[in-house]
């Protein structure tokens, strides 16, 4: 039997695909911003901190970087209520757990980016008179975060792929949409090779546009 | 207190990074509008003291007031205890420091480098700030490089910024650590000018330096420290005209003469 290629399926649920594409969008946008939040306060606690919060700090970021992904997915979306008693919808599990993963790799990523800092620029600072706060605000914050801009760009790509995950807890983002219009027409060969390229270009003009961010932040530059 | 009290007084200072003792007793005098000029070989602890006096480092033992302020210890009820953070920040707003490796703001450009301790720390309205902070970067030949970020200009660009961001905060005390040494030799010149001009106004400078002439001119003291101690002190002439009374002076003099030839 021959298999002949016909993509008006794809293209009669193309608004499925594109408004998955959006959500995935959402979910990596609110989940790197969750995750940075979460990826600062315990870089800037775990500088200085005594031993036991860095070990649980420490415990944290082990913990989740060495189970997969998926694993702490249904955690969260099955561990959480049947403990806890409070059940969120699948799109907010997911967003917690991916704020979670990533804020696990931000840890690593800020805290590598504090001790980036220029001693010499903190010194400066209190040699001018600021105060711990105000060092961090207007010294240790802006240059830092010119020092990991890249690193957050890599890892902004990577979550925006991991979105695909919310696919098992039948969050409606692009890859599930692929899987719905896939298991309703069986043509499984035009929908990933409508998809994949999906993928790959956003991947690529985010990529372009992070790039552009950051030759504009480069270091010493505004 | 009187006036001919020195601005910066050194007591007995003592200072060790683990089992090195960088400052073994250091005892100097810095007067109100004077210039002291600190020599001495690498590693015999010049930037260490420079940065006790700020408190970029505490020191163990001994005394420096600044003002007749203990900069390090809070002295109360007989008992005397390092000062805090904010109690620091407070006395280091009137000692200014320039670096040997300029330590600008890298995302500042140079009039923000010279506002932010003028806002942050003085408290000024954002407008009387850049006003101030243009004036010093005028003042220090840089008026065509108010809105230039720190790596659009030359080393010795960057450097007088560096004195403007200390001197627009109206220091008591201005500390210079070796700020001509990153340089290449043909900025040197631009920089020394502006110390030379704050000198002539009547700042009062520690400063630590390898420039000989420079430090001959501009000093009202020179002191050679040795091993953490000062070793030699007195006026340029009597620290560089006969430097028989030391013979490290004598070694440390040659081997600087030899390599600025
Ligand atoms: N932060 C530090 N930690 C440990 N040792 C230090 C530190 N800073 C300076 N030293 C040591 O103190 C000694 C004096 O250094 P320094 O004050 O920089 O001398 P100088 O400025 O005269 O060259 C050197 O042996 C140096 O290695
Ligand atoms: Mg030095």
């Amino acid at each position: 039997m021959q298999y002949h290629l016909n993509y008006n399926f794809v293209w009669k649920y193309a608004d499925r695909l594109a408004w998955g594409l959006v959500l995935s969008l959402e979910l990596a946008v609110i989940s790197i911003a969750i995750g940075c939040v979460i990826g600062l306060t315990l870089a800037v606690l775990s500088q200085g901190a005594r031993r036991p919060v860095r070990f649980v700090i420490g415990m944290y970021v082990e913990f989740v970087r060495n189970v997969p992904l998926l694993l702490l997915v249904y955690l969260v979306f099955y561990g959480i209520p049947s403990i806890g008693g409070f059940a969120y919808d699948a799109t907010t599990s997911f967003v917690i757990t991916l704020s979670i993963y990533a804020g696990a790799y931000l840890v690593e990523v800020f805290r590598a980016g504090l001790e980036a800092i220029p001693k010499g620029l903190i010194d400066a600072g209190r040699a001018i008179g600021l105060t711990p706060v105000q060092r961090v605000l207007y010294v240790q914050l802006p240059t830092m975060f010119r020092i990991v801009l890249p690193s957050l760009s890599n890892a902004f790509i990577s979550l925006f792929k991991d979105t695909s995950l919310a696919t098992v807890l039948a969050v409606p983002e692009l890859m599930f949409g692929a899987n719905w219009i896939y298991t309703n027409t069986f043509r499984i060969v035009e929908v990933w090779t409508v998809v994949a390229p999906i993928y790959l270009v956003t991947g690529f003009v985010l990529l372009g546009g992070l790039r552009l961010l950051e030759r504009r932040f480069a270091i010493g530059r505004r | 207190m009187s006036v001919s009290e020195p601005l910066v007084k050194v007591r007995g200072v003592t200072k060790a990074f683990g089992s090195n003792n960088v400052l073994n007793g250091v005892d100097l005098d810095v007067p109100r509008g004077s210039v002291v000029s600190i020599i001495g070989a690498s590693g015999s602890g010049k930037t260490t003291l420079l940065r006790c006096v700020n408190l970029l480092e505490s020191y163990d033992s001994g005394s420096i007031e600044v003002d007749g302020v203990e900069v390090g210890y809070d002295i109360a009820d007989g008992r005397r205890r390092p000062r805090g953070e904010r109690d620091l920040a407070r006395i280091r707003a009137d000692i200014g420091m320039v670096f040997q490796m300029f330590n600008l703001f890298p995302h500042l450009t140079a009039t923000e480098n010279v506002m932010l301790g003028l806002r942050k720390v003085r408290g000024m309205a954002k407008a009387e700030a850049r006003a101030t902070a243009e004036q010093w970067l005028v003042r220090v030949g840089l008026g065509d490089k108010l809105a230039s970020l720190p790596i659009e200009m030359s080393g010795g660009q960057q450097q007088r910024v560096g004195i403007a961001r200390a001197v627009a905060m109206n220091p008591k005390v201005l500390l210079l650590d070796e700020i001509t040494s990153a340089l290449d030799p043909e900025l040197v010149g631009e920089v020394l000018k502006v110390v030379r001009e704050l000198a002539r106004d009547g700042m009062t400078m520690m400063l630590v330096t390898h420039e000989m002439s420079f430090a001959r001119d501009v000093s009202s003291r020179v002191v050679f420290m040795d091993g953490g101690r000062v070793a030699v002190e007195g006026t340029p002439r009597e620290v560089f005209g006969a430097p028989a009374q030391s013979e490290r002076l004598r070694g440390f003099l040659a081997r600087i003469e030899l390599r600025e030839v």
